[in-house]
């Protein structure tokens, strides 16, 4: 029998020990990642001419990074490794990839998505001014180019990265003027029980928390996000909030990091027909799988964060358990004791993950309360005015009806970034559940593709 | 029986959208019933082509009487649908320079049904199109043609018919129809019925489906689109433009939208599942056609797709609809299977539809359009 062609898409660490345990096996897997190095977004490695230590780029998951980067380098001989390579769209068992202007048709025995996560953003008035970043943007910015995004940054919205991303700001040398959180103190005691299904870990935002009230950072809790104060030309020049006592605040700064946790990266789950359910705990539609990662279509499997938010350290379990699913779909033989152990380990975080989303939750209300003149798809530059006049005209109140009338989410992003907000207003203005309004439907391709695709041939 | 009306119409796309709104301009009382939501296929996922020229002769009676619509289009809805009358340029390649004369010919027949073509080649073309690449050797140039956004077009119909009076049920699909006495009653897949004395079979590639249990089968094939969109670009190229060839996988077509998106079609079409209500764009097609587009217009290849698309259309073998009377039942009437190029003529179907029902009579032509001429072969 011809070796099994498994495709393993992203090289963060589920692609990582996903493709470990192909090699293991014997089998050379293709992986294909966006990024020109792997690791990631969570372990996203400098440039091969920086030099900063891991202590440095990786704070507390230094020990993470560096293993699942020399797991990484250790096979990196025994993989067809494709970095910088698009995969762009998926038909008929086979993954479309685009490197430049180089195409390629890559069949599949198995294909394991590996996908990761984005920022979950919420937008406010104010947010389509230069100075304001994501969470994920402003750490790309210090992690790959050793730069702070602004003078005197501001780091708003909820979830740990939001923590992470400011102590890690405060150890670069960089002015936090504050971390405002949207998530009230008392959701974080809630979670607590959840929270201590993986100690080192809450440890570790301990420690977080510590090195910004060292550094003399302001943190607030329970903030209600108002205005990001500016204006086009110069950009952004301050936030306007409203603290957890209902008072109006305003805070100067030059440069603005938001992001409200993370949402899987789903559309190439999407494009390969897998059937989608709704998660009332973190209100997003996710690919539906089995406990070992397979997908409801036949060869598809799906790990790490691009499946569900569960975290970095999830990612390497789920990774490796999904190769290992897959391995034993194809009927090569596999460690059923280690699948076992995994999935014990995949459980743990799950629960720990489940802390997580409660103790920073989606703030639904304030997509609901965005004044009409806000901007809410940045791509197309349509307001929450714009989408509401749309409904009150059309009677659109599902996702992509709502997207064909109003261009809500038809831009470069394709409603990556706004979507989820888009149909909390939908919900809110048209009075239904969120999970009514649908979800939009992925179209290739995933991210932008040249017309000149192809053009050497 | 959970509604009756003069006339039902099975089929929420353009056709029926406007047939709807033209019937209840002559009085007569109208329910428009719709499977998913108005406007989600064929009419909702073609390129947008506002075109006359390039159509069959005969066809351009009934696009003259469109184009009339679409230019009064925002005051008879109340609503903008991006229609631009910014042009057409038709051009043909170096390899074939015979279409040359099919140009000048086609130009001299449409000329005597009120369309005025402009032949150009050379630097005339050249100097109005410098986006051509060197390939191109000539073109037809229609400034009375142009654009519209088909995502907008027949929601907006049926809101406007809605207001006038018209009753449109979504989420309504059609599983049965009867003629019992003098009404034709329709049952939906929920259970509900509905009931007139007249029936407007206005369902795309879904309007076999009906016209059979009339004993009146047609060979209407589902196929796609193949469309893809760019980011957005400052606003240079007024005219839709568009390739004539013999060759399918030639045959693309682009237009730019006030927005600065650049709208790309053609090349082939993809499989279409009218069980499934989806269609997909196969990833080869993508590649094809922007192989294609690089031919046409090699600048365009500075720039990205950001999304693809496809919808449900029904294509008949002579590419012509099936439009007018039932040939086996009265009270029943026809206007599907567009064959991918129905967006234009919509507004004017809708418009003659509605004249055919309210008067008996219309003067547009409607010979080639009979459902009766596959009876033989039924």
């Amino acid at each position: 029998m011809a070796e099994p062609r498994i495709i393993i898409v992203g090289a963060g660490p589920a692609g990582t020990r996903a493709a470990q345990a192909c090699v293991a096996a014997g089998i050379r897997p293709i992986v294909i990642d966006e990024g020109r190095r792997d690791g990631g977004q969570i372990y996203r490695r400098q440039p091969e001419h920086f030099t900063r230590p891991y202590e440095k780029l990786y704070g507390t998951e230094a020990n993470l990074a560096q293993a699942v980067h020399g797991a990484f380098d250790a096979i990196r001989d025994r993989i067809d490794y494709r970095p910088e390579t698009l995969v762009w769209n998926i038909a008929d068992r086979h993954v479309w990839t685009a490197n430049q202007t180089i195409q390629a048709a890559l069949p599949f025995d198995a294909l394991l998505l590996c996908t990761g996560a984005t920022d979950r953003l919420m937008p406010v008035k104010g947010w389509n001014y230069a100075g304001a970043y994501s969470l994920g943007g402003s750490q790309v910015a210090l992690k790959s180019q050793a730069v702070s995004i602004g003078h005197r940054v501001v780091f708003m919205g909820s979830g740990p990265l939001l923590y992470l991303v400011a102590s890690q700001y405060v150890e670069a040398g960089a002015q936090v003027a504050a971390v405002l959180d949207t998530s009230p103190f008392s959701a974080r005691v809630k979670a607590m029980p959840d929270l201590m299904a993986v100690p080192s870990v809450l440890w570790n935002g301990v420690k977080l928390t510590r090195v910004l009230k060292r550094a003399g950072v302001v943190v607030q809790h329970g903030v209600t996000p108002l205005e990001i104060v500016g204006d086009a030309d110069t950009g952004v020049s301050g936030i306007r909030y409203r603290d957890g006592g209902g008072k109006e605040q305003r805070i100067a700064c030059d440069a603005v990091a938001m992001g409200y946790h993370l949402r899987p990266e789903t559309q190439l789950a999407d494009l390969a027909r897998c059937a989608f359910a709704f998660d009332p705990l973190t209100r997003q539609w996710l690919p539906e799988r089995d406990g070992d990662g397979r997908a409801s279509v036949e060869g598809v499997y799906l790990a790490g964060d691009g499946a569900k938010i569960l975290g970095a350290r999830s990612a390497e379990a789920s990774g490796k358990l999904a190769a290992l699913a897959a391995l034993g779909d194809l009927g090569l033989p596999v460690d059923k004791g280690e699948m076992t152990s995994l999935r014990a380990d995949v459980a743990t975080y799950a629960r720990f993950a489940r802390g997580l989303a409660r103790a920073f939750p989606w703030p639904a209300a304030q997509a609901a309360a965005l004044p009409d003149e806000a901007v809410l798809c940045r791509c197309e530059g349509v307001t929450a005015g714009d989408l509401r006049a749309v409904m009150r005209e059309t009677g659109a109140k599902e996702a992509n009806r709502a997207k064909a009338f109003s261009r809500v989410g038809m831009g470069r992003c394709q409603g990556r970034y706004c979507g989820l907000a888009a149909a909390e207003l939908i919900a809110a203005e048209a009075g239904i559940p969120v999970e009514q309004v649908g979800r939009l439907r992925g179209q290739a391709p995933v991210k932008p593709l040249t017309i000149a695709i192809g053009d050497e041939e | 029986m959970s509604g009756a009306s003069d006339v039902m119409i099975v089929g929420g796309g353009l056709m029926g959208s406007s047939a709807a709104l033209f019937l209840r301009g002559h009085g007569i009382s109208v329910t428009l019933l719709e499977t998913d939501l108005i406007g989600r296929q064929a009419s909702g996922t073609n390129f947008g082509n506002v075109r006359r020229q390039g159509r069959a002769i005969h066809q351009l009676p009934l696009a003259n009487r469109a184009i009339a619509i679409w230019r009064k289009s925002r005051e008879l809805l109340g609503a903008d649908i991006e229609y631009l009358q910014s042009g057409h340029i038709r051009v043909c390649y170096r390899e074939r320079p015979e279409l040359v004369g099919a140009m000048e010919e086609y130009a001299d027949k449409a000329r005597l049904e009120g369309l005025d073509l402009e032949l150009l080649s050379g630097n005339a073309l050249r100097d109005k199109f410098p986006f051509f690449g060197p390939d191109v050797l000539a073109g037809s140039y229609s400034a009375t043609d142009g654009h519209a956004n088909p995502r907008l077009a027949a929601p907006a119909f049926a809101r406007a018919a809605q207001k006038l009076g018209a009753v449109v049920h979504e989420n309504t699909k059609i599983i049965d129809a009867q003629k019992v006495g003098e009404d034709f009653i329709v049952t939906a897949a929920d259970g509900r019925t509905f009931r007139a004395p007249i029936l407007l079979v206005t369902a795309g590639a879904w309007g076999n489906a009906l016209s059979s249990q009339f004993g009146e089968p047609v060979p209407i094939v589902p196929r796609g689109p193949n469309m893809s969109v760019t980011e957005p670009v400052p606003y240079a190229i007024p005219p839709a433009v568009g390739v004539m060839t013999p060759i399918e996988e030639e045959t693309v077509y682009f237009r730019q939208v006030a927005r600065g998106n650049i709208v790309l079609g053609g090349s082939t079409r993809g499989p279409s599942y009218p069980d499934d209500y989806r269609a997909y764009v196969l990833p080869q097609n993508t590649l094809s056609q922007l192989k294609q587009i690089r031919r046409l217009a090699p600048q365009l290849g500075k720039l990205n797709i950001i999304r693809v698309w496809s919808g449900i259309e029904g294509y008949m073998p002579d590419s012509q609809p099936v439009m007018g009377p039932s040939a086996t039942t009265s009270g029943l009437y026809y206007a599907f299977g567009f064959s991918g190029s129905g967006f234009q003529i919509g507004p004017g179907v809708g418009e003659t539809m509605a004249e055919v029902i309210a008067k008996g009579a219309t003067d547009i032509p409607m010979e080639p359009y009979r459902i009766a001429r596959f009876a033989a072969q039924g």
